[in-house]
């Protein structure tokens, strides 16, 4: 049932894709946050909600993504600018590895290439949070495809539920195949750095 | 014939299914979801609460995320990425483990403020909340 679900959103973001498009439309302005009071979630009569933060005292500041867009917060950024330090771990003796390193995913039909940034993740995210139980390291040894993600497989584990959301395709999608003159799989050299979300140009069907 | 007929059926009968659950996902999507106003990630766990007499809890990933780095609770702390595979009790957190390695009055607050994660409306269920564009996999 969960891929009978998936396969019918996979039709639908085909024809999603298919239309170029801004790579979240909406208007910049606009950026709200509900009250916790208001969220439909919080109990208004709990008696601790105003102990609570309120999600825009929090995040109004941040570096921003449309206001579609999951938190509105460009969290990558957030991050990189250290506008948020986050910590990295509770136990002192916990190993922090930094990877950058970008993975070219050619095999995405007619949509551009997937530049997949290790460095982005691994600011975020362990090794062994992907690796091996979930991705091998290996490029190209890995069966991702839409199907599975919007099940809630591989990239779908977060994306879609914590991370950018899976309507964002131009957000992976974004190597021009075309123009791309080196090696598939596993990039030489420091990762392609990306630009703030709201910035980043969208690539074309084909190109 | 028969059996031409017969794949002619079943085949007619999957498209029919098909079609049902993609206006069913279609729906979901555009029509109920968005009426979801939660913050973006927002996890309820309902699994024990309510049937002890508690709120739900709420757990906000944007105000963690703020404060700490995924790999802290996912690598670290062991949290399963995925909602409803961690089977969380108070007696656990009281003994230290999930939210209890940081929820102990050291690093964050302690247990004792139990209204300020038992603060869901009743009725919530244990999911995965936020209006985004495509629900997000984690509502099912």
């Amino acid at each position: 049932m969960r891929y009978l679900i998936g396969f019918c959103l996979l039709l639908s973001m085909a024809a999603w894709a298919a239309n170029p498009q801004p790579p979240s439309g909406g208007s910049v302005e606009g950026r709200t946050w509900k009250p916790l009071a208001d969220d439909d979630l919080h109990d208004p009569g709990n008696p601790a909600l105003g102990e609570l933060q309120q999600p825009g005292e929090a995040m109004a500041a941040f570096p921003k993504d449309f206001p579609t867009i999951g938190n509105q917060v460009d969290w990558v950024r957030a991050l990189e600018q250290g506008v948020i330090v986050p910590r990295t771990n509770i136990f002192p003796d916990t190993h922090i590895e930094v990877l950058d390193l970008d993975i070219i995913m050619d095999k995405t039909s007619q949509m551009p290439m997937v530049r997949f940034p290790h460095k982005a993740h691994t600011q975020w995210l362990d090794c062994s949070n992907c690796h091996d139980w979930l991705f091998k390291k290996k490029a190209g040894a890995n069966p991702v495809n839409m199907f599975a993600i919007l099940a809630g497989e591989y990239c779908g584990r977060c994306h879609g539920a914590v991370a950018f959301p899976l309507t964002e395709c131009r957000r992976c999608h974004s190597q021009a195949r075309r123009t791309f003159t080196g090696e598939y799989g596993a990039q030489k050299g420091p990762g392609k750095p990306f630009k703030p979300v709201m910035q980043q140009e969208v690539i074309g069907i084909n190109e | 014939m028969n059996n031409v007929l017969g794949i002619y059926m079943k085949i007619k009968a999957l498209l029919v299914r098909v079609g049902i659950t993609g206006l069913l996902a279609v729906t979901a999507n555009t029509v109920i979801m968005p009426a979801a106003q939660a913050e973006y990630a927002d996890v309820v766990l309902n699994r024990y609460a309510e049937k002890n007499g508690m709120r739900p809890v709420i757990y906000p990933h944007w105000f963690h995320r703020i404060r700490f780095r995924c790999k802290v609770c996912h690598s670290e702390l062991g949290f399963e990425m995925r909602v409803g595979a961690n089977d969380i009790t108070m007696g656990k957190i009281i003994d230290g483990q999930y939210c209890g390695m940081c929820h102990n009055g050291e690093i964050a607050w302690s247990t004792e403020h139990c209204d300020r994660c038992h603060s869901g409306k009743p009725g919530l269920k244990t999911r995965i909340y936020g209006g985004h564009g495509t629900s997000g996999p984690g509502i099912w």
